[in-house]
């Protein structure tokens, strides 16, 4: 690299966006240690009894169980010993043995994430569907009746306790109205789709169950409004302030002057060149779609994540909590990370500057 | 500078910050007094049960002969002021940490900045959870989870501000007189920064709000029998067919959490210049 002369490294397409995404991923990997590092150091040297808390009482009260498990665990070890003990742990797919449900946490996390990745997609999709419309109408008609309503609308969205909205939607659709379907992925008479995704949705299409199809995908509607509330909000109005910048730009007022029809001039010009600080919003979505799952899913009895964060909280099963922790920040690490490179790939600035 | 503050200028009486800021007053009005007025002793359990809306109970009873209606108000003089001081610990430490950043720069910067890094990389209701489960489930423990999750925005603003500003002419001037530091931060640096931190802590008490009672909902925040108003909807999942008792405390988070919106959302459109004539693009 020392050698290349400057100008071949300025000019060549493929050199600087590899070093950014080296950089990218080089932040994303430390990234990765310290979220380790927060959930070790949570599961280990809070003020609280860990031990006591992953015995339960009875046990803890028994010297020589409690012996046993300082043994077991390495807990007399010196603290970076356990830590490279702990990732050692985690590379093999060692999350702890969950309280609640006596099973390893990583089994049940697996069985949970495509149950919320299934919402978490849709949702994201709603959003940015409904965010564009509502944000770009809200910038077209700046200042007007219908900004205002706009700006009420996402301000009452960004308002909504969602776990609350879960169970008045809930109750009201499903328990007064009868239109909605009842809890869980799938009616109870319905058999699971075969396993290809783990996304019911498009397993039963694969399968060619139209039945199975329709069923999941009415089960999905209720949770995945009720989810999207919040994202609509934050969307839409990040939505109105990036198309506002772009609407005064020179090319937008050369497309316009070139006579250009409304809609061309919309998704061709001003959304396009919206699009990248939309995309950064819509890593920062995903986040909040992850966090809205905990708080969504377990009054919709939706086997993801949300509710096995929901029920080790509750009954404090702290090994299947901090599982929920780190699964959650990879995730959103990696979504990040995702979101960069596209930024990469489509930002010329940064792949040719 | 204080001699001006009775003054409100025209421009600053939207019809959203005004409703906003009346909603916002009520409430805290209701949450220092609901104890003083309210009908029913909030913690007693002597009304017959389940009971649905009526002249006697307003918003009925719970499923242990609870009046609601009481539980509510007093449910008020619980969040908002914890609320409240939870924004400004946050405000305070973060602004702080931010200008100290800025500021010195170098190895200080970057270890405080990559703090806020490791922070935001989780979800922000997931670190908050994970951290009250650790601390062990009460209220206060709930308050100090929350608070790791909502210093760093303060931090990163307050930080964002002050880098450009540091090489600005006046505040070279300044130091360049013999102003230590922390002057130059106070009397030079200070008065940029107050404008955009309280639109971002007016928007934050919602936040905070929505945070500290999807905690008690967990399970992770106020504990029974205390009258809060995520743990009222909580239990509200045990009794489905009893609506009232989930839908008023929601209600009450909603307007209280709009309320706050309202008055930040337009607090924004005078204080924050980016909102306006922002030509830079989303990151930088």
């Amino acid at each position: 690299m020392g050698n290349t002369p400057r100008a071949t490294r300025r000019y060549s397409t493929r050199s600087p966006l590899v070093g950014y995404l080296l950089r990218r991923l080089g932040t994303s990997v430390l990234l990765l240690f310290g979220v380790t590092v927060v959930t070790f150091a949570l599961a280990n040297l809070v003020p609280g009894d860990p031990i006591a808390a992953a015995l339960g009482e009875g046990a803890a009260s028994n010297p020589a169980t409690v012996e046993a498990y300082i043994q077991e665990r390495g807990l007399d070890q010196p603290l970076p010993v356990q830590y490279a003990n702990y990732i050692g742990g985690l590379l093999q797919g060692d999350m702890g043995i969950s309280l609640r449900t006596t099973q390893p946490v990583a089994e049940d996390l697996a069985k949970a994430v495509p149950a919320t990745v299934e919402i978490a997609l849709l949702a994201i999709i709603v959003s940015l569907g409904v965010g564009v419309a509502l944000g770009s109408l809200a910038a077209y008609r700046r200042g007007k009746i219908s900004d205002q309503l706009v700006r009420v609308f996402s301000l009452i969205g960004l308002s909504i306790p969602t776990f609350w909205m879960a169970l008045v939607s809930f109750n009201f659709f499903f328990l007064q109205l009868r239109i909605a379907p009842g809890a869980g992925r799938l009616s109870p008479i319905l058999p699971p789709p075969p396993t290809v995704t783990g996304f019911h949705t498009v397993d039963s299409l694969l399968a060619g169950q139209w039945v199975t199809f329709t069923d999941a995908l009415a089960h999905l509607m209720l949770p995945v409004f009720v989810l999207s509330l919040f994202t609509i909000g934050l969307l839409t109005r990040f939505v109105r302030t990036s198309v506002l910048e772009v609407l005064d730009a020179d090319y937008v007022r050369a497309g316009r002057a070139k006579g250009l029809s409304g809609s061309r001039l919309l998704f061709g010009y001003v959304l396009r060149g919206a699009s990248l600080p939309i995309l950064t919003i819509v890593g920062l979505a995903f986040g909040v779609l992850l966090s809205g799952t905990v708080l969504v899913e377990a009054v919709f009895a939706w086997p993801g994540l949300g509710s096995y964060a929901y029920n080790s909280a509750t009954s404090l099963d702290l090994p299947g909590v901090m599982g929920v922790g780190l699964v959650v920040g990879v995730v959103y690490l990696t979504i990040n990370f995702a979101v960069d490179l596209l930024y990469g790939v489509l930002d010329p600035r940064v792949r040719l500057a | 500078m204080r001699k001006r503050w009775p003054k409100i200028p025209a421009a600053w009486i939207t019809p959203l910050g005004v409703v906003g800021a009346v909603i916002a007053v009520v409430w805290v009005g209701i949450a220092f007094t609901a104890r003083l007025w309210v009908p029913f002793e909030p913690l007693a359990q002597d009304l017959p049960r389940l009971q649905s809306p009526g002249i006697e109970t307003l918003m009925g009873t719970d499923a242990l002969g609870r009046d609601i209606f009481s539980r509510l108000m007093t449910g008020a003089s619980v969040t908002i002021p914890l609320a409240l001081m939870l924004v400004l610990m946050s405000l305070v430490v973060g602004t702080l940490i931010g200008a100290l950043a800025g500021y010195f720069g170098k190895w200080v910067d970057e270890l405080l900045m990559r703090l806020t890094d490791l922070v935001m990389a989780f979800p922000t209701v997931i670190l908050a959870m994970v951290v009250a489960a650790a601390l062990g489930p009460s209220l206060f423990n709930a308050v100090i989870a929350a608070f790791v999750v909502s210093w760093p925005q303060y931090a990163r603003m307050t930080r964002s501000i002050v880098l450009g500003l540091r090489t600005q002419n006046y505040v070279m001037a300044g130091r360049l007189m013999g102003f230590s530091p922390f002057k130059t931060l106070r009397v030079d640096i200070a008065p940029n920064v107050v404008g955009p931190i309280l639109v971002l802590a007016s928007l934050d008490v919602g936040t905070a709000i929505l945070l500290l009672s999807g905690l008690s909902f967990l399970g992770l925040g106020a504990q029974p029998p205390t009258a809060e108003w995520g743990s009222m909807i909580s239990a509200a999942i045990q009794n489905f067919d009893s609506w009232w008792i989930g839908l008023f405390p929601g209600l009450a988070i909603l307007t209280v959490v709009m309320a706050f919106n309202f008055v930040g959302d337009s607090l924004r459109d005078i204080f924050d210049p980016t909102s306006q004539v922002s030509r830079a693009g989303a990151r930088s």
